[in-house]
């Protein structure tokens, strides 16, 4: 009994620190949106419903977070098969410097599609010298350019997850199904898919919340300027003149509310598969 | 065959798709003027060394240094004994901690900034302090990933149990046999969230803002007045990155190599 009293002291500062800096600011964020200096009101999440400039933030963070991931996962699933024939050590050094990009995200990502596709850009100017019309009217600042940066700080984060992923796909399994008769296609199809799918689930939904919370490079990107619901955010919170730290409370649970609904909603699908097994 | 290339084209995509901007950022901080032509019209050190010369940008790497670390070895004392306490002794609340690393998911760090905000910024802590607090929690996610698996792949508990059976005290079934297996991954976690939090931007941008200023807001200062300077930090910072990645994984290696005699 002593010695769980004794192991129990080992928990404790962690314990304080998530009530410090995770529990508390949390709990004054909704109370705060609740809140119109002197007593409770609903109106602040009233204006975010009937707002549609922040209900085109939230839909526009969602279309962006989802198809980023999307790509981002199909991107890896292959290119992690294609890594697995190389030896060990090999398969650690590419890991280790896809861990490298994952620094490059934020303001130095956005500085760096800027480089490439700003407005004159490397690959601008190819395009321009090129006439390839199309191309040339591809703006960096716009729905399209930012989805190219989604991506791009999604890749190192899906290749990082997926990585020990197949690594649980044991030699063992694949020559006992190849024994058995079984082709490649087939091993993958009844037996490496099924076995990885909950984690292909997890691993969207990890990337889905790591976009929606994104800010750095779109606010980098766009300034205030496209709008998305970590960007209202930033912008109501920190403004000078115009801050409204309520509503921006308000439009912040919400968004927290919606990025727990999808984690339940990966949860849920992961433990359904599981039972399929 | 024509199957495998299909699946080689996605790798080599992944690779170019990856290191094209990190190439070109980094050709841009020596070109000397690279506004009308597809390849710059010459090479230069001005503006790697004017960067050096600018003692804010040395200040600013001081400051990111100290924060992400600090954060760090606050997580590796206080976040990762608790986990292995828990997942070892009381299995049974681990699914709390996953809770909660569900929850630190579900709220970046823009969320994070409007409580911080509203919690701390009118009693006289230092927004500061807050910010170092919530960055130590914000990479609970990578601490838990790292312990977790490491302690999975080794099957901690056996491990311990076989340990402790063959004659080894609590302690020694701890640091001599459990540590060393689990340390690897330990490190990927630390080097991973060090990584993170050297690239945070929101936390610090909103909530203490330019009062300290770390590399990142340094860049987004120099973001709207000169390319070529933006260009220079991008490249140190992923020049420093990368050998600190490198040693790290020195370092790995040798504490594999040492455990092995």
């Amino acid at each position: 009994m002593t010695s769980k009293k004794q192991l129990f002291v080992w928990i404790l500062p962690f314990l304080v620190l998530i009530l410090l800096f995770f529990i508390v600011p949390l709990l004054y964020m909704v109370i705060s949106s609740f809140s119109n200096g002197h007593g409770f009101t609903l109106d602040h999440y009233q204006e975010v419903l009937t707002s549609s400039y922040i209900l085109q933030g939230f839909k526009n963070s969602i279309t962006l977070s989802a198809v980023s991931a999307v790509i981002a996962l199909i991107v890896t699933l292959f290119a992690v098969y294609a890594m697995m024939r190389f030896s060990e050590p090999v398969r650690e050094r590419i890991l280790m410097i896809s861990n490298l990009t994952s620094n490059f995200s934020g303001i130095p990502l956005a500085f760096a599609f800027i480089v490439l596709l700003g407005n004159s850009g490397l690959f601008t100017l190819l395009f321009e010298k090129w006439g390839i019309d199309s191309l040339t009217s591809f703006s960096l600042y716009s729905w399209g350019g930012l989805l190219l940066v989604y991506i791009y700080f999604q890749l190192p984060l899906s290749l990082m997850l997926l990585y020990p992923i197949y690594y649980g796909i044991q030699q063992q399994w694949k020559d006992a199904a190849a024994l058995l008769g079984a082709s490649t296609f087939h091993f993958w199809r009844k037996i490496g898919v099924p076995i990885m799918l909950p984690g292909i689930v997890g691993t969207f939904s990890v990337l889905f919340a790591n976009a929606m919370g994104a800010y750095a490079s779109a606010y980098a990107l766009t300034g205030s300027n496209y709008n998305l619901v970590a960007i209202r955010i930033g912008a109501l919170i920190s403004g000078d003149i115009f801050a409204q730290p309520e509503l921006a409370s308000a439009i912040a649970v919400l968004l927290g509310v919606t990025m727990i609904i999808a984690m339940l909603l990966s949860e849920w699908s992961i433990k359904k598969t599981r039972r399929n097994l | 065959m024509k199957k495998k290339g299909f699946v080689d084209l996605f790798f080599v995509f992944l690779l170019l798709y990856l290191f094209l901007p990190i190439l070109a950022t980094m050709f841009y901080a020596f070109a000397t003027n690279w506004n009308k032509t597809v390849l710059p019209e010459g090479l230069t050190f001005k503006w790697i060394a004017t960067l050096f010369q600018d003692s804010r940008f040395i200040e600013a790497f001081g400051r990111s240094v100290l924060l992400s670390g600090g954060a760090v070895l606050l997580a590796l004392l206080f976040i990762v004994p608790a986990i292995f306490v828990i997942v070892l002794y009381f299995p049974k609340y681990e699914k709390w901690i996953q809770a909660a690393v569900v929850m630190v998911y579900a709220f970046p760090g823009v969320i994070l900034a409007v409580g911080l905000i509203r919690a701390y910024a009118h009693i006289g802590v230092p927004m500061i302090a807050a910010v170092l607090g919530a960055y130590v929690i914000s990479i609970l996610p990578y601490i838990y990933q790292g312990t977790r698996n490491s302690l999975r792949n080794v099957n901690a508990r056996q491990l311990l149990d076989a340990a402790e059976l063959s004659g080894a005290s609590k302690a020694q079934a701890f640091s001599k046999v459990l540590l060393p297996a689990v340390y690897p991954g330990l490190f990927a976690g630390a080097l991973l969230s060090f990584s993170v939090l050297f690239g945070e931007f929101v936390l610090i941008n909103l909530v203490v803002g330019s009062r300290f200023e770390t590399v990142q807001i340094y860049l987004m200062k120099k973001l709207s007045t000169s390319g070529h300077i933006a260009s220079s930090v991008v490249f140190v910072y992923l020049v420093l990155m990368g050998i600190l990645t490198f040693i790290i994984s020195m370092l790995t290696k040798r504490s594999k190599g040492a455990q092995k005699v």
